[in-house]
């Protein structure tokens, strides 16, 4: 990856999803690891405007960006397909009924050349428990929409107090190959 | 079962208190605008009936999240003192926010954990602090040094005091007895969400 001195090059799908953070007051991030997002945690972590932690399961991260945003701190949680089904119960009690908005971008395992049954199979659970729940979710897999879908979703969820899930396609990032 | 001795002796020699009585305390020795988040359940509960006010936050679910409630509150306004009170079944569920905190180290967070051993509110089956397991030697393990078993209800009033005034993050623990809850929170979680953040000066 090249990056520069000011940050990674904005023509990134991980440049353009900072920049549309930026540009929408957002100054927390918090993740739970996942190698395709790795570069745009790194750029997250290099980033001073950028207040970046790891947490140890995501339903934490969506506990601390509840409070966060209610203390007028706005957030992001990092994770993967299958941190994401861990969610459902936090996402049901929490975000939804009191009305949380919150930013959720999925580095999506499972399809497109998934080597790993379970992750295949967590996969197919989670665009379901989104719809259960009515929340918004857009899946990107093109770079040339990805800073209008995530400029206006964030735009969306903070106007509406309703969360939204980005799910990022490999076609975007690349995915996870075998043996990577 | 052989029970076998606790890794802190703290918790053997402390006085088996009363939630609602300690809650009561807690609230008291606030001193002004201070973030209460109650854990769910009997907490929660004990918290509403020792006076609501606009700056506490009672979840209705989402078991185990009242200390990342609390430390994103923290994070977000780092000039305001908050609190997390949560119980030893909730805190068992979410333990990993403990190392959370550690490696942050929010000066102005506090977390007090009221221990009776119990899930009481689905039936009184026994936690692991019910056995060998210990909250304050967990805490200390994951990095929140100053953490501490409350002897008595003077201590417990001290350790607050402490905890509201000096740099955290800071752990109470408090061995409690198995009496309900004094009375039960309203079920409005958007009502409930509108007022803690007016509370918190952001509407």
């Amino acid at each position: 990856m090249t990056e520069t001195k000011d940050g990674p090059p904005v023509k990134t799908w991980h440049g353009i999803a900072i920049a549309a953070l930026k540009r929408n007051a957002v100054r927390l991030a918090t993740y739970v690891p996942d190698r395709v997002l790795t570069p745009l945690i790194s750029a997250l972590h290099a980033d001073p405007e950028f207040t970046t932690f790891a947490t140890t399961r995501e339903e934490e991260a969506v506990g601390i960006l509840a409070g966060a945003w209610m203390g007028g701190m706005r957030g992001a949680l990092l994770m993967q397909t299958s941190g994401f089904a861990t969610l459902p119960n936090a996402l049901a009690s929490l975000a939804v009924p009191y009305q949380i908005p919150l930013l959720l971008f999925v580095s999506e395992r499972g399809t497109l050349g998934e080597f790993n049954w379970g992750q295949a199979l967590v996969c197919k659970t989670m665009r379901p428990v989104l719809d259960a729940l009515a929340m918004e979710h857009h899946t990107i897999t093109r770079l040339d929409e990805l800073d209008f879908i995530v400029d206006r979703s964030i735009k969306q969820a903070f106007a509406t107090q309703a969360s939204v899930a980005f799910i990022l396609s490999p076609l975007l990032t690349g995915g996870k190959t075998f043996g990577a | 079962m052989t029970r076998k001795s606790r890794a802190s002796p703290g918790h053997d020699n402390a006085k088996v208190m009363n939630r609602f009585d300690l809650t009561r305390r807690l609230v008291a020795r606030l001193k002004s605008d201070e973030a209460v988040i109650g854990g769910i359940g009997n907490t929660n509960f004990d918290l509403w009936a020792a006076g609501q006010r606009p700056q506490n936050f009672y979840m209705l679910g989402s078991m185990g999240l009242a200390v990342p409630i609390a430390l994103g509150v923290a994070l977000a306004q780092p000039k305001r003192r908050v609190v997390a009170i949560e119980g030893d079944g909730s805190l068992l569920m979410q333990l990993g926010c403990l190392t959370t905190v550690a490696h942050l180290a929010p000066r102005n967070l506090s977390i007090v954990v009221m221990d009776n051993g119990i899930y009481q509110i689905t039936g009184s089956q026994p936690t692991a602090t019910a056995g060998v397991a210990d909250i304050v030697a967990l805490a200390r393990g994951a990095g929140i040094a100053k953490s501490a078993w409350a002897a008595d209800e003077a201590e417990f009033e001290r350790l607050v005091e402490e905890a509201v005034s000096e740099s955290g993050p800071t752990l109470i623990a408090a061995r409690i007895d198995d009496k309900p809850a004094t009375a039960t929170t309203e079920r409005d979680p958007v009502r409930i969400r509108e007022r803690f953040m007016q509370g918190l000066g952001v509407r």
